[in-house]
């Protein structure tokens, strides 16, 4: 383990995590609005927002499971020392981080069950740019429609398809994050 | 403040309540299982709210708590109280003052904005509770979205009653999928829970549940085509400030039986006195 992976957490966890939870659960609760998310250092090629996220949300009980070049030495050790997260394959992670190619096909992660529709899989994909245009987004935390930038349009469809059971994901772009949880209807836009 | 962590819950509990909270959001009406905390107050008094609460204050956020539409009860006081302690953040009594508002029993009649947060306190999570004790069993009620025996519930409120008897913790579907426990809030408070600006949450300690309805959720109260939904209030006007179409509460105010109505939301009845609106006992 290189010294580099003990750097780059929270300076200050209760406030700097609370605040970074904020920005996760508002980014939830408004699918297609980008949030900030900032106090994160984590090593290349993590973005801060992520880092942040998996600062805020993982943790021993949480098995993460890392995609293309995510799955390197200096990301597993910054996880490990600063969350203690096991690593885990696509079946059987709570949260999976990478960018959409090395995280693709969706078909391999945990969906929930029926009666359990939340024990499913949360995506952190890394984008290179968050910005709201591009695809339209309807349904629960949105008055009308909201617009994001996606990677993919059919694989959000029939992930949403799924509902109740289905993936969420985070889309991460340096310190901004945006979500899309299963519960949205993606369609492409016209024009 | 110094001798608690932030928001009084450790941080590997509050990781857990997050994510929790989360999931909530992603399938809205669904009652995620959590590992409630003993909270230092008993069951009952709001322990789930106080650990969603918890779980989702930052510094900056400014606090409102009501009991039943009050902020000056024992319930409200001690949890303004406890934040106040644990979390040193500021609180106040104006709905549109607070970023976070925790309630036990009612929505405040003032429209909530998009900066809010509402996070009710639930002491039965499980709508089919009554209708069915076993928890193997409502879950797969709700797995299958066999939701046929609330109504009939409903349906033997009216062959017994005439009308649907229910009149607080009524059934609600969420987004056409979840029926849902708006927790025993009125009735009345029912058709505010859909569309809401703000993010609403709910905490269910002893039953170890959470829940949550993102803003412009679809909210539906269960009802018949030839009973339809209504949200109803006593048929008065506030004796103090004079308002028509808030909730109120019916108070009993000497030994003859003589009873007066008043606004149960005590910041907005206070806010129209202020204002000048007079009800017909206003001192």
């Amino acid at each position: 383990m290189q010294e580099q992976s003990l750097q780059g957490g929270f300076s200050c966890e209760p406030i700097e995590a609370a605040q970074a939870f904020r920005a996760a659960m508002s980014a939830m609760a408004r699918p297609g609005r980008i949030e900030v998310m900032a106090g994160a250092r984590p090593p290349a090629p993590m973005s801060v927002a992520a880092g942040a996220l998996i600062l805020t949300l993982c943790d021993p009980e949480t098995p993460v499971y890392l995609a293309g070049a995510w799955a390197c030495a200096e990301v597993r050790d910054w996880i490990t020392f600063h969350c203690g997260a096991p690593f885990a394959d696509r079946a059987t992670c709570t949260f999976a981080l990478g960018d959409w190619a090395s995280l693709s096909p969706l078909s391999a992660y945990p969906i929930g069950t029926p009666e359990y529709p939340d024990r499913s899989a949360t995506l952190i994909v890394e984008v290179p740019v968050l910005a709201e245009q591009g695809a339209t987004l309807r349904g629960p935390g949105i008055r009308d429609t909201a617009t994001l930038l996606l990677p993919e349009v059919a694989a959000f469809q029939s992930n949403s398809a799924l509902f109740p059971l289905g993936l969420d994901f985070f889309l991460t772009s340096g310190e901004c994050l945006a979500a899309v949880p299963r519960t949205i209807q993606v369609s492409q836009s016209e024009g | 403040m110094s001798e608690y962590n932030f928001a009084y819950l450790d941080e590997q509990t509050k990781r857990m309540i997050r994510r929790a909270i989360l999931k909530g959001l992603a399938v809205p009406g669904y009652q995620v299982p959590f590992a409630s905390r003993e909270m230092p107050m008993p069951y009952g008094w709001g322990t789930g709210g106080v650990q969603v609460t918890a779980a989702t204050l930052v510094p900056s956020d400014t606090l409102k708590v009501i009991d039943q539409g009050a902020d000056d009860t024992t319930n409200a006081v001690s949890i303004r109280k406890f934040f106040e302690r644990t979390a040193g953040v500021e609180t106040t009594e104006k709905t549109a003052h607070a970023s976070i508002i925790q309630t036990r029993h009612r929505i405040p009649e003032e429209s909530l904005t998009e900066d809010q947060v509402l996070v009710f306190q639930v002491p039965i999570p499980e709508p089919l509770r009554f209708l069915e004790p076993s928890e193997v069993e409502t879950r797969k009620m709700h797995s299958l979205e066999e939701y046929g025996l609330m109504h009939v519930k409903l349906y033997e409120d009216i062959s017994r009653h005439g009308h649907i008897a229910t009149s607080y913790a009524y059934p609600v579907k969420v987004e056409g999928r979840y029926v849902m426990d708006p927790s025993p809030i009125p009735k009345f408070d029912n058709p505010k829970l859909g569309d809401m600006a703000a993010i609403q949450l709910f905490g269910a300690g002893r039953e170890q549940r959470i829940y949550a309805l993102p803003p412009y959720t679809q909210v539906v109260s269960l009802d018949f085509e030839d009973h339809p939904f209504e949200a109803s209030k006593a048929d008065h006007a506030c004796a103090l400030c004079g308002a028509e179409h808030s909730y109120l509460d019916e108070v009993i105010v000497d030994d003859s039986g003589k009873r007066m109505f008043v606004c149960s939301d005590t910041d907005f009845c206070e806010s129209r006195r202020a204002a000048g609106h007079v009800g017909e006992q206003a001192a």
